[in-house]
Protein backbone atom coordinates (compact mmCIF):
# COMPACT_ATOMS: atom_id res chain seq x y z
CA UNK A 1 0.00 0.00 0.00
CA UNK A 2 1.58 3.54 -1.00
CA UNK A 3 0.50 6.32 1.97
CA UNK A 4 0.92 9.88 0.84
CA UNK A 5 -0.09 12.90 2.45
CA UNK A 6 -2.52 14.90 0.66
CA UNK A 7 -0.11 17.95 -0.41
CA UNK A 8 1.75 15.63 -1.88
CA UNK A 9 -0.66 14.11 -4.16
CA UNK A 10 -2.19 17.20 -4.78
CA UNK A 11 1.27 18.35 -6.20
CA UNK A 12 1.29 15.35 -8.48
CA UNK A 13 -2.05 15.96 -10.02
CA UNK A 14 -1.22 19.27 -10.12
CA UNK A 15 2.05 18.75 -12.20
CA UNK A 16 0.44 16.16 -14.38
CA UNK A 17 -1.86 18.86 -15.39
CA UNK A 18 -0.15 21.53 -16.08
CA UNK A 19 2.39 19.37 -18.23
CA UNK A 20 -0.49 17.99 -19.96
CA UNK A 21 -0.49 16.95 -23.01
CA UNK A 22 3.15 16.21 -22.41
CA UNK A 23 4.13 13.42 -19.57
CA UNK A 24 4.81 14.90 -16.68
CA UNK A 25 7.34 12.85 -14.31
CA UNK A 26 8.99 13.45 -10.61
CA UNK A 27 9.86 11.23 -7.53
CA UNK A 28 9.14 11.73 -3.80
CA UNK A 29 12.46 10.86 -2.01
CA UNK A 30 12.18 9.58 1.89
CA UNK A 31 14.60 7.68 4.44
CA UNK A 32 15.97 4.67 3.30
CA UNK A 33 13.97 1.88 3.92
CA UNK A 34 11.17 3.81 5.40
CA UNK A 35 8.70 3.58 2.75
CA UNK A 36 7.79 7.47 3.90
CA UNK A 37 7.01 9.72 0.61
CA UNK A 38 8.20 12.97 2.54
CA UNK A 39 10.16 15.15 -0.08
CA UNK A 40 8.29 16.14 -3.29
CA UNK A 41 10.61 16.57 -6.57
CA UNK A 42 9.55 17.79 -10.02
CA UNK A 43 11.91 16.78 -12.54
CA UNK A 44 11.63 17.86 -16.23
CA UNK A 45 10.76 15.68 -18.77
CA UNK A 46 13.72 15.94 -20.97
CA UNK A 47 12.05 13.78 -24.03
CA UNK A 48 8.90 16.56 -23.72
CA UNK A 49 6.85 13.94 -25.23
CA UNK A 50 3.04 13.18 -24.97
CA UNK A 51 3.88 9.25 -24.90
CA UNK A 52 7.26 8.95 -23.21
CA UNK A 53 9.13 10.74 -20.17
CA UNK A 54 12.98 10.78 -19.31
CA UNK A 55 15.15 12.42 -16.31
CA UNK A 56 17.67 14.24 -17.96
CA UNK A 57 20.63 12.70 -17.13
CA UNK A 58 22.49 15.77 -15.57
CA UNK A 59 19.32 16.18 -13.39
CA UNK A 60 19.31 12.67 -12.34
CA UNK A 61 22.44 12.41 -11.00
CA UNK A 62 22.22 15.72 -9.13
CA UNK A 63 19.24 14.21 -7.61
CA UNK A 64 20.73 10.70 -7.06
CA UNK A 65 23.45 12.58 -5.19
CA UNK A 66 21.61 14.91 -3.14
CA UNK A 67 19.53 11.53 -2.29
CA UNK A 68 22.45 9.82 -1.45
CA UNK A 69 23.53 12.86 0.26
CA UNK A 70 20.91 12.42 2.76
CA UNK A 71 20.47 9.34 3.12
CA UNK A 72 17.27 8.91 1.00
CA UNK A 73 15.54 7.13 -1.82
CA UNK A 74 13.02 7.22 -3.97
CA UNK A 75 9.96 5.97 -2.43
CA UNK A 76 7.51 7.27 -5.25
CA UNK A 77 8.42 8.08 -8.74
CA UNK A 78 5.53 8.92 -10.89
CA UNK A 79 4.62 9.66 -14.33
CA UNK A 80 1.73 10.53 -16.40
CA UNK A 81 0.10 8.92 -19.07
CA UNK A 82 -2.59 11.90 -21.53
CA UNK A 83 -4.03 9.69 -23.31
CA UNK A 84 -3.96 6.36 -21.51
CA UNK A 85 -4.90 4.94 -18.92
CA UNK A 86 -3.02 5.02 -15.38
CA UNK A 87 -1.22 1.39 -16.23
CA UNK A 88 2.48 0.36 -16.65
CA UNK A 89 2.91 0.26 -20.49
CA UNK A 90 5.49 -2.34 -21.67
CA UNK A 91 8.36 0.34 -21.78
CA UNK A 92 7.20 1.48 -18.13
CA UNK A 93 7.60 -2.21 -16.96
CA UNK A 94 10.81 -2.82 -19.17
CA UNK A 95 12.49 0.18 -17.80
CA UNK A 96 11.39 0.02 -13.88
CA UNK A 97 14.62 -0.03 -12.30
CA UNK A 98 14.01 1.10 -8.69
CA UNK A 99 12.36 -2.29 -7.23
CA UNK A 100 11.89 -0.21 -4.12
CA UNK A 101 9.80 2.62 -5.44
CA UNK A 102 5.98 2.52 -5.68
CA UNK A 103 5.01 3.40 -9.42
CA UNK A 104 2.42 6.18 -9.44
CA UNK A 105 0.58 6.69 -12.77
CA UNK A 106 -1.64 9.59 -13.23
CA UNK A 107 -3.87 9.61 -16.50
CA UNK A 108 -5.07 12.71 -17.57
CA UNK A 109 -6.89 11.71 -20.81
CA UNK A 110 -10.27 13.38 -19.23
CA UNK A 111 -9.80 16.49 -18.28
CA UNK A 112 -6.39 17.56 -19.83
CA UNK A 113 -5.28 20.74 -18.45
CA UNK A 114 -8.61 21.43 -16.84
CA UNK A 115 -10.27 20.69 -13.20
CA UNK A 116 -11.56 17.45 -12.74
CA UNK A 117 -10.63 13.85 -11.51
CA UNK A 118 -7.82 12.16 -12.61
CA UNK A 119 -7.52 8.76 -12.76
CA UNK A 120 -4.37 8.11 -9.59
CA UNK A 121 -2.96 4.62 -9.24
CA UNK A 122 0.04 2.60 -7.64
CA UNK A 123 2.25 0.06 -8.48
CA UNK A 124 5.39 -2.24 -7.39
CA UNK A 125 7.16 -3.28 -10.73
CA UNK A 126 9.92 -5.88 -9.77
CA UNK A 127 11.14 -8.01 -12.34
CA UNK A 128 8.84 -6.95 -15.06
CA UNK A 129 5.89 -8.40 -12.90
CA UNK A 130 3.53 -5.36 -11.98
CA UNK A 131 1.26 -5.56 -8.87
CA UNK A 132 -1.47 -2.75 -8.21
CA UNK A 133 -1.75 -1.53 -4.72
CA UNK A 134 -3.81 0.75 -2.59
CA UNK A 135 -3.35 4.07 -2.25
CA UNK A 136 -4.18 6.15 0.90
CA UNK A 137 -4.18 9.57 0.61
CA UNK A 138 -3.86 11.03 4.86
CA UNK A 139 -3.72 14.94 5.83
CA UNK A 140 -0.22 14.46 6.54
CA UNK A 141 1.88 11.51 7.57
CA UNK A 142 2.09 10.07 10.59
CA UNK A 143 4.86 11.72 13.28
CA UNK A 144 8.31 9.77 13.21
CA UNK B 1 45.05 1.94 -9.94
CA UNK B 2 41.73 2.05 -7.82
CA UNK B 3 38.39 3.29 -9.19
CA UNK B 4 35.61 3.50 -7.45
CA UNK B 5 32.45 2.26 -9.69
CA UNK B 6 28.74 2.91 -7.48
CA UNK B 7 26.10 0.49 -8.23
CA UNK B 8 22.89 1.15 -8.47
CA UNK B 9 20.14 -0.93 -6.08
CA UNK B 10 18.81 -3.23 -9.17
CA UNK B 11 22.51 -3.85 -10.21
CA UNK B 12 23.39 -5.04 -6.36
CA UNK B 13 22.35 -8.54 -6.94
CA UNK B 14 25.42 -8.96 -9.16
CA UNK B 15 27.84 -6.99 -6.01
CA UNK B 16 26.23 -8.78 -3.07
CA UNK B 17 24.34 -6.25 -2.05
CA UNK B 18 27.34 -3.79 -2.43
CA UNK B 19 26.54 -0.22 -3.05
CA UNK B 20 30.06 0.30 -4.52
CA UNK B 21 33.14 -1.82 -5.57
CA UNK B 22 36.34 -1.36 -6.66
CA UNK B 23 37.76 -2.01 -10.18
CA UNK B 24 40.71 -1.06 -12.61
CA UNK B 25 40.61 0.02 -16.18
CA UNK B 26 42.49 2.97 -17.96
CA UNK B 27 39.21 3.41 -20.12
CA UNK B 28 35.71 2.61 -19.34
CA UNK B 29 35.61 -0.36 -21.36
CA UNK B 30 38.44 -1.41 -19.26
CA UNK B 31 37.05 -0.86 -16.24
CA UNK B 32 33.79 -2.62 -17.11
CA UNK B 33 35.90 -5.40 -18.38
CA UNK B 34 37.49 -5.79 -14.86
CA UNK B 35 33.72 -4.99 -13.22
CA UNK B 36 32.85 -8.84 -15.05
CA UNK B 37 35.59 -10.39 -13.79
CA UNK B 38 34.85 -9.74 -10.11
CA UNK B 39 31.02 -9.92 -10.77
CA UNK B 40 30.09 -12.04 -13.63
CA UNK B 41 26.73 -10.97 -15.56
CA UNK B 42 27.17 -6.72 -14.72
CA UNK B 43 28.73 -5.93 -18.19
CA UNK B 44 25.81 -7.33 -19.58
CA UNK B 45 23.08 -5.36 -17.83
CA UNK B 46 25.71 -2.14 -18.95
CA UNK B 47 26.23 -2.98 -22.78
CA UNK B 48 24.76 -3.90 -25.17
CA UNK B 49 26.05 -4.66 -29.25
CA UNK B 50 29.40 -3.32 -28.04
CA UNK B 51 28.04 0.21 -26.65
CA UNK B 52 26.31 1.18 -23.75
CA UNK B 53 23.04 0.24 -23.01
CA UNK B 54 20.26 3.43 -23.91
CA UNK B 55 18.65 3.43 -20.79
CA UNK B 56 21.89 2.84 -18.41
CA UNK B 57 23.63 5.83 -17.66
CA UNK B 58 27.52 6.11 -16.38
CA UNK B 59 29.15 9.76 -14.97
CA UNK B 60 32.80 9.68 -14.37
CA UNK B 61 33.22 12.39 -11.75
CA UNK B 62 29.64 14.11 -11.95
CA UNK B 63 30.40 14.02 -15.83
CA UNK B 64 27.68 11.61 -18.19
CA UNK B 65 30.28 9.41 -20.26
CA UNK B 66 28.21 9.88 -22.91
CA UNK B 67 30.12 13.76 -23.65
CA UNK B 68 33.08 13.03 -22.30
CA UNK B 69 33.96 9.19 -24.98
CA UNK B 70 31.26 6.61 -24.25
CA UNK B 71 33.39 3.63 -23.44
CA UNK B 72 36.49 4.86 -24.90
CA UNK B 73 36.68 7.86 -21.94
CA UNK B 74 39.92 7.64 -20.25
CA UNK B 75 40.06 7.28 -16.22
CA UNK B 76 42.56 7.79 -13.80
CA UNK B 77 43.71 6.50 -10.24
CA UNK B 78 40.93 7.77 -7.56
CA UNK B 79 38.41 8.99 -10.35
CA UNK B 80 34.56 8.31 -9.10
CA UNK B 81 32.09 5.80 -11.74
CA UNK B 82 28.37 6.26 -11.14
CA UNK B 83 25.84 4.26 -12.78
CA UNK B 84 22.15 4.93 -12.72
CA UNK B 85 19.92 3.63 -14.58
CA UNK B 86 17.65 5.91 -16.66
CA UNK B 87 14.39 7.09 -14.98
CA UNK B 88 12.32 6.83 -18.11
CA UNK B 89 9.10 5.25 -19.38
CA UNK B 90 5.79 6.46 -21.57
CA UNK B 91 2.24 5.33 -22.75
CA UNK B 92 3.81 3.78 -25.76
Amino acid sequence: MLTLDQATYDAIVAHAKRDHPDEACGIVAGPEGSDRPERYVEMVNAAGSPTFYEFDSTDLFQLYKEMDANGEEPVVVYHSHTATEAYPSRTDIGLASEPNAHYVLVSTREHGNNEGPVEFRSYRIVDGEVTEEEVTVVPELSAR
Amino acid sequence: MAIEVRIPTILRTYTGGEKAVTADGASLSALIDDLEAGHPGIKDRLIDNGDLRRFVNVYINDEDVRFIGGLEATLKDGDQVVVLPAVAGGAV
